[in-house]
């Protein structure tokens, strides 16, 4: 059992360096690597990186140009919009990583089930998928903001409910491929229950995809965040989500242009760099593997 | 034929039915009680009580659901609570806004992604192509809220070169193409982007087929053989790639026509969220899934069409 | 060295390289060929051995990493490999046209055949319903059934067959001097292969033009063929009339061949015979000849030296050592 261990142990470190010299070749993967390590750093350490408390109102010296002091100047408020940056990290990335993790888990269950159950329940949960892919995103958001209310939850719910029917497909396209081939039909013959397969067999086989897809969705799901938030149906202020600090800039554009670039610019470093790293994992692992719209 | 037009409406109608009830559904699940949920707290106690004669929500939910279909198919979703004007109306008048908005950016989309990705196939591997490639991933992760404030920014604000708000006046063309030109951006960006990598993928693999090695055999011109032959086939998924799209842009016009202060669905639903106007938004949220599905039934519909082989084999 | 006017098309020393990942495949070695007017030329093989290496070169229809290195294409006097790809593009589906292996996959299957037979009449100064009076004509030529109302058809709507005729359809349309026909038949079974062939060689007659026949059917190219050129992994080995090639068989390989031809078998035997061995590594050639380790008449010499082509009676050519060796001791 040791040496197995070890060897598996040995099998994957070969596979991390081969997949990481593929990636260093593409350049556009690398940059987003690099995007994606100095967004997660920077969200990991922000209280330490951040200079100033980002909700620290200020009122005398709010709407101050870039200087020294505060480098990329001070909002409406007089808050640090830098810190602000700094701290919207957290935001971004906690709500990505909540919400991702929990679609995924939803969408594995169900897919597996989809594909490996019956028949009907089958064709039932695709005619699932199929309706809540249906709902425009956003419409569907502000629905339910209606109903329970503007709030960090709020948002995640949206994204878990509207994400669960991509990663579902995926998770049941692969089951389903696996289904009738022969290493199963083996296991069944030695009698083998559903559980055992799923976890020992199907697994394994379907993560790999789904992380690269995971992956694909984060500027997704911090999009949909950040967009809740410019429109202020997002989370609470005075939470510095870079959404709600974009929308601070709109409404104050005619006086200064920096809150609007300091809301924008690490949303679109962040969406960027995920997307290129994930097209280039995707391109790595399995070409044919297609975004699930 | 005909029967693969049946199943496919009727598999969009099925599907409209049960986002409708879920939709129903969902205000059931919701913590309060459905008047509440479904009117807002602006609701008269006459209102509320109008609607649960309409709806029957002592009855069953089956029931209730029934009436409700029954309702909107009759084009009753209830009325604003704020005009007492009924919500088919509000939402019917603003939907031409959103359909320009929408169509164009649709349509620049097109008509900039397609020959991109046609021509990063061609030149595959070449300069062009590999900046063609990072613009278009870059823009497709770019949201369309962002591109919209930075376009408000730099041509309205900083150069001034378009105007920032509104729809522009009626029946002045160029005003309303000045005032469109910046929504349509944001709305479609991401799009060029989409398109061009859809294409691109599509036309490379069609260039690969035997069947244009043949033409290229018979002396045909490369752009005969890459326009006629090859895009004929290539461009068949970007027609069902489209109806997807409508959604997409349904969503992205809310942002824009906020940024923008342009009429339309997206401002509709928006303001009434934030006046706590709930029948409008679920009259909105209904019409616009509807519409949603309508596009995509209509896009699966068109490529089976255009397509012989699946056609022919039907 | 003249060229011989009653050759439409001379390959003289062709050499391609492959680049691949695996290596530079040596995929043709100093190809020599000749077709003459209004003959049919077969070109057999096993898979691998060129053949399609060989046809694509003529037409300038070979994949980006190809190569190549050296020799001529003489087609009516030009030097094939010297033009442009516009002076190419002028020959293609005019003077040299080709028929494809695989049926299903060779027509567009988004366009009508009535549209891409008129498209590939785009150098002809008619009217568009004289080119589709012309591609009706062909059809019938070739036997499809009611042509005029199957123009507007879609390449699906026919059968494999079918598929094959319009397709020798559309390549003789243009009345060119040299056909080049690509395992037309292997993808169809025995009986449309015969029937198919047939016609090929009754409108080879009526339309006057020469054709190059690949297959790695013997008895097809029996059947069908004036002259023959045999190829082994990259190399042409030996070239004669049929009666040479199929009576008086001088490479060890095309001997071989006949031999293991199941047609040919005449007494009962419960192991179809093979050729033992396997082809060679075209990314790693060996030294000698390139048939030595399967060949059951190999001598010393075989392992040293390539052996050069030699004529062994009048056309009829052949590399193998064994006709230097004979040749030496007369």
């Amino acid at each position: 059992m040791a040496t197995n261990g070890f060897k598996n142990y040995s099998i994957k470190f070969s596979w991390l360096s081969q997949t990481w010299a593929r990636l260093k070749n593409d350049k556009m993967g690398l940059l987003g690597f690099v995007l994606v390590i100095t967004v997660v750093l920077v969200a990991i350490f922000a209280h330490f990186l951040a200079p100033y408390d980002p909700n620290m109102i200020n009122i005398s010296h709010r709407l101050q140009a870039p200087s020294l002091v505060h480098l990329l100047g001070t909002d409406h408020l007089g808050r640090d919009t830098l810190s602000r940056v700094i701290v919207g990290s957290r935001i971004a990335l906690k709500v990505a990583m909540i919400s991702i993790s929990l679609a995924m888990s939803g969408g594995l269950i169900l897919g597996l089930l989809a594909g490996y159950g019956p028949a009907w329940l089958d064709r039932i949960m695709i005619l699932i998928f199929d309706t809540v892919r249906s709902f425009p995103t956003v419409m569907f958001a502000l629905a339910l903001v209606t109903m329970l209310g503007p709030s960090l939850n709020t948002i995640i719910i949206v994204v878990v409910i509207t994400s669960i029917p991509m990663y579902g497909r995926i998770v049941r396209a692969q089951t389903l491929s696996l289904k009738n081939k022969e290493f199963i039909w083996a296991e069944r013959s030695t009698g083998a229950g559903m559980v055992r397969i799923l976890a020992v067999h199907m697994l394994p086989n379907v993560i790999g995809p789904l992380l690269i897809i995971a992956s694909m969705d984060v500027p997704v799901v911090v999009t949909i965040e950040a967009g809740l938030s410019f429109l202020g149906v997002g989370v609470r202020p005075p939470a510095p989500s870079w959404g709600s600090i974009l929308n601070d800039g709109y409404a104050y554009i005619r006086n200064t242009t920096w809150i609007a670039i300091a809301g924008g610019v690490p949303l679109i470093l962040t969406t960027v760099g995920f997307t290129f790293l994930g097209e280039s994992l995707r391109d790595i692992f399995d070409p044919k593997l297609q975004k699930d719209i | 034929m005909v029967s693969y037009l049946i199943k496919r409406i009727g598999l969009g109608a099925v599907i409209v039915v049960i986002a409708v009830s879920m939709l129903y559904g969902m205000i059931h699940m919701v913590p309060g009680d459905p008047l509440s949920v479904m009117l807002g707290p602006r609701a008269t106690p006459e209102m509320k009580q109008e609607l649960n004669i309409r709806l029957g929500l002592d009855k069953p939910f089956v029931v209730q659901l029934f009436r409700y279909f029954t309702s909107a198919m009759k084009g009753d979703l209830g009325s604003d609570v704020i005009s007492r004007r009924a919500v088919t109306t509000i939402v019917f008048e603003q939907l031409p806004y959103t359909f320009t908005l929408i169509l164009t950016g649709i349509g620049w989309a097109v008509l900039l992604g397609v020959p991109l990705g046609c021509y990063s196939a061609i030149n595959r591997n070449s300069v062009f192509d590999k900046i063609a490639g990072i613009f278009s991933v870059g823009t497709i992760a770019i949201p369309s809220f962002v591109v919209a404030v930075y376009s408000l920014l730099i041509f309205s604000v900083t150069l001034g070169w378009l105007p920032a708000i509104g729809a522009g006046d009626d029946g002045d063309f160029i005003s309303q193409f000045t005032h469109i030109l910046m929504p349509a951006l944001a709305i479609g960006l991401g799009w060029v982007g989409y398109l061009a990598r859809l294409v691109r993928a599509s036309m490379l693999e069609v260039l690969g087929e035997n069947h244009i090695r043949t033409m290229r055999a018979f002396g045909l011109s490369d752009r005969l053989v890459i326009f006629k032959y090859a895009l004929r086939l290539a461009i068949l998924p970007t027609i069902a790639l489209l109806g997807v799209g409508i959604g997409f842009l349904l969503s992205a016009s809310v942002f824009t026509e906020i940024v923008f202060a342009r009429p339309g669905i997206g401002k509709l639903i928006f303001e009434s969220v934030i006046q706590r106007n709930y029948p409008v938004v679920m009259g909105c949220v209904l019409i616009t899934t509807v519409i949603f599905v309508i596009s995509t039934t209509l896009s699966d519909i068109l490529t089976v069409i255009l397509d012989p082989r699946i056609r022919e084999n039907l | 060295m003249s060229l011989d006017n009653a050759n439409i098309l001379e390959i003289r020393d062709l050499s391609i390289d492959y680049i691949t990942n695996r290596g530079r495949l040596k995929a043709l070695r100093n190809a020599s060929l000749s077709v003459r007017k209004n003959r049919i030329v077969g070109v057999v093989g096993e898979s691998g051995c060129g053949k399609s290496t060989l046809i694509f070169a003529i037409m300038n229809l070979l994949a980006e990493n190809a190569e190549i290195n050296h020799g001529t294409i003489d087609f009516e006097g030009q030097d094939l490999l010297k033009l442009s790809q516009n002076e190419m593009r002028k020959l293609r589906g005019g003077r040299i046209s080709m028929v494809f292996q695989d049926p299903m996959t060779s027509l567009n299957p988004v366009f009508s055949v009535g549209e891409q037979m008129v498209d590939i009449q785009h150098r002809e100064k008619l009217s568009k319903k004289e080119k589709q009076l012309r591609a009706v004509n062909m059809l019938a030529k070739v036997g499809i059934p009611d042509p005029e109302k199957r123009l507007k058809n879609f390449p699906d709507q026919f059968s494999g067959g079918m598929r094959q005729r319009i397709s020798i359809a559309m390549a003789l349309m243009a009345e060119p001097s040299l056909l080049i026909a690509d395992e037309p038949t292997t993808a169809l079974d025995a009986t449309l292969e015969i029937q198919i062939v047939n016609r090929l060689r009754k409108l080879q007659a009526d339309f006057k033009c020469s054709i190059l026949f690949v297959s790695h059917h013997l008895g097809l190219i029996a059947d069908i063929c004036d002259d023959v050129v045999v190829m082994y992994a990259g190399e042409v080995v030996e070239e004669g009339s049929v009666r040479d090639i199929f009576h008086r068989a001088g490479h060890p390989y095309t001997q071989a061949l006949l031999e293991c031809d199941p047609a040919r078998i005449s007494e009962e035997v419960t192991e179809l015979p093979t050729i033992p061995g396997e082809i060679p590594d075209l990314a790693n050639l060996p030294e000698g000849c390139i048939f030595r380790n399967r060949c059951s008449q190999a001598s010393e010499i075989c392992e040293k030296e390539a052996p050069h082509r030699l004529e062994i009676e009048s056309g009829h050519f052949v590399s193998c050592h064994k006709h230097n060796l004979e040749a030496n001791n007369d």
